[in-house]
């Protein structure tokens, strides 16, 4: 298991934990990416502050990489032009792309998501959608050139976690592409069932940045996802199920 | 002890006899059986690639019966359980397999089961695939039915009730070329619901020529998907190109088809290795054509004429039955098909676990549905079998046999548009 390593367009990642920049102080940055074992932290060019005084890329340690997301983009070609940005303001090759349209529970628009990840592949950027788990724009994800694929677990920022198991579950079982959820995740548990699943990674943000100890809950989301992705790779055990008695057997009729 | 197929017929000239025996002993004068022909197709697909790296790595002996009961307890069968339940730790498990495998089939299937026929319209061949009774070198008696004579056959059939039919042929594009059976697959479509084909392989554009004349469906049987074993069995023709039949049933989507089948023919090779390709190789064409309705089916060698000695070696039905539960706990949407080589018994059985299908009203000669339904006497020419069947039943046999078995027997589910 200790070959095991995330691989992002390319990009070998030893943790599988990425972290979001949002909602806290840039002071606790640092403390969060070290504890939280992180080795992407997303960044939302769209909303970074733009005055001198506090510049985020200041507070993100070396050797991190960067996941400039576009994050307030409404539609396409919004998302492709915040993209650019991004690559010119020297964030690499690496953007998540999250368009959504509503300002309520901040769902992404999945065919937009399509369009922008089609673009942008074809531009050589490494493309990680966020999305609704939908198997069908799954599908037209991988086609457009993405390099994973980010299912929502429930409304982002809401902490409330898996929802939407299931049908996360499937894009695990026939997307090819490593499978990230991302957004909802609310507790180190609910992150540590979706490595069970088979998730290649969990996102979180909110969760930390409401947490009564910042650096304690990255340390707690560290751990938690190691402890899923190593369940997932021993293979989870049997289930015992009560009061399941053998009917008459099927495979009396077999000879020879 | 393995098959001897080696059979040589007297009508054989002495320099027919000569080459024959020449490609049997020595590999050299054998044509390259993994280059294309000129003729042949070649698209772009990694999927043989990735179902025979699987089978290479395949080892069964290390599984124990902790990974089989781990498989059978996971709501969803990875390609490892799925490798877990072919072992051979899997074999005490059976009935627990047989248990999870009809829960799986109820799901999606209900209780329903398929009915079809197959029709050989030409047994012409000019392979020379050593344990197949229309192999060129066998001596049996040839035809090709003529359109008149085709339609007549169907009559018959479709007058038992059969609403789904299988045209077959021998392999062979001189005696029976794509348009003679495009024209066959249109009258098909005046008696039948549902036409399926299988004949050889062809390029998309000939699939796309077929669906147009009617066809939905096209199961194209891999044989082994041991490459060096399918060197050793084909030794002769179209159908020694192993990787353009590998790709038959994906040219065949792109010609769009809504459904392919396919299987190894167990008892040609290491029968655990090649049910793991033949389930892996629908597996990997559904993940990249989702739309496609995928299907498996699982013959096991059966005696020809002019060698009755031909068996399928060590899969016994209890192997074949694993193989089967197998197949359906991995892939649970998937059609199984369980054709009349197998004994009345035995598809009873299987019918109630794992199987959806199953043909009735079967004949794999030529020409000879109405003596074989009537009984009268035929009045022209017939053509011999490709293998000896088990279950003859007939369609009304079968359809009230299904239904006495619990089973909701369906005639077609779909339409053609």
């Amino acid at each position: 298991m200790s070959d095991d390593k995330l691989v992002i367009g390319g990009r070998e990642f030893n943790s599988r934990f990425i972290l979001g920049s949002g909602k806290y102080s840039l002071s606790l940055i640092e403390a969060a990416v070290n504890y939280a074992g992180a080795e992407i932290i997303t960044l939302a060019v769209r909303r970074a502050n733009t005055t001198d005084s506090e510049n985020i890329l200041d507070y993100i340690p070396k050797g991190v990489t960067l996941l400039p997301n576009t994050s307030g983009a409404r539609n396409a070609d919004e998302a492709v032009r915040i993209a650019r940005l991004a690559r010119e303001l020297g964030c690499g090759d690496f953007v998540k792309i999250e368009i959504m349209r509503d300002t309520k529970y901040l769902l992404p628009d999945n065919a937009e998501t399509v369009r922008a990840t089609e673009i942008l592949a074809k531009e050589g950027f490494v493309v990680m959608p966020y999305m609704y788990p939908d198997l069908n724009t799954a599908r037209d994800l991988v086609n457009a050139g993405a390099a994973s694929v980010m299912p929502l677990a429930s409304p982002i920022g809401s902490n409330k976690g898996l929802a939407t198991r299931d049908f996360i579950q499937i894009l695990i079982d026939e997307i090819d592409l490593p499978i990230i959820v991302d957004a909802g995740i609310g507790r180190p548990s609910q992150a540590c069932e979706a490595m069970e699943m088979g998730a290649a990674a969990v996102m979180s943000n909110t969760a930390l940045a409401t947490a009564g100890d910042l650096p304690a809950m990255a340390e707690a989301f560290r751990q938690a996802v190691q402890a899923g992705r190593k369940a997932y790779l021993s293979g989870l055990g049997r289930i015992l199920t009560r009061g399941a008695s053998p009917s008459d057997s099927l495979t009396g009729f077999l000879h020879d | 002890m393995d098959n001897n197929f080696f059979i040589d017929s007297d009508k054989l000239s002495d320099s027919a006899l000569a080459k024959k025996h020449r490609l049997e002993s020595d590999p050299s004068v054998r044509s390259d059986h993994m280059a294309y022909l000129p003729d042949m197709e070649h698209i772009s697909s990694d999927i043989m690639d990735r179902v025979l790296s699987e089978m290479n790595s395949f080892d069964y002996n290390k599984y124990t019966g902790l990974d089989v009961r781990r498989a059978l307890t996971h709501d969803t069968c990875s390609v490892e359980d799925f490798k877990a339940l072919l072992s051979p730790a899997a074999e005490p498990f059976l009935e627990q397999m047989a248990q999870k495998a009809r829960l799986e089939t109820q799901k999606h299937f209900g209780n329903t089961v398929y009915l079809f026929t197959p029709l050989y319209i030409a047994n012409y061949c000019e392979n020379y695939c050593v344990y197949c009774g229309f192999n060129c070198y066998n001596d049996i008696r040839r035809m090709k039915l003529n359109m008149e004579q085709i339609e007549h056959e169907m009559k018959v059939i479709a007058d038992s009730g059969m609403e789904e039919i299988l045209i077959l042929t021998g392999e062979s594009r001189s005696k029976s070329g794509i348009e003679y059976i495009g024209e066959a697959c249109k009258l098909a479509r005046k008696y039948f619901r549902m036409v399926g084909i299988e004949i050889y392989p062809v390029n998309t554009d000939e699939y796309r020529y077929l669906h147009e004349c009617g066809v939905d469906y096209v199961t194209v049987f891999q044989e082994t998907y041991d490459s060096d074993r399918y060197e050793q069995l084909h030794l002769m023709g179209h159908k020694r190109v192993f990787p353009y039949r590998f790709e038959a049933q994906e040219r065949a989507l792109m010609g769009g088809m809504r459904g392919i089948a396919g299987s190894a023919l167990l008892g040609l090779s290491d029968f655990r290795k090649d049910a793991l390709a033949s389930a892996l190789h629908m597996y990997f064409l559904q993940r990249k054509y989702p739309h496609a309705e995928i299907s498996l089916s699982c013959p096991r060698l059966r005696p020809i004429i002019n060698n009755d000695e031909i068996n399928p070696l060590d899969v016994h039905e209890k192997q074949l039955c694993q193989i089967l539960c197998a197949y359906r706990i991995f892939l649970p949407f998937c059609g199984i098909t369980v054709s009349s080589r197998e004994s009345a018994q035995f598809r009873n059985g299987i019918v109630k676990i794992a199987a959806t299908k199953v043909s009735a009203g079967v004949s794999t000669g030529i020409g000879d549905h109405e003596s074989k339904y009537t009984g009268k006497e035929a009045d022209s020419a017939e053509g011999d079998e490709q293998f000896e069947i088990n279950d003859s039943r007939s369609f009304s046999k079968m359809y009230s046999d299904m239904s006495g078995e619990g089973l909701q027997p369906v005639l077609n589910d779909y339409l053609y548009v």
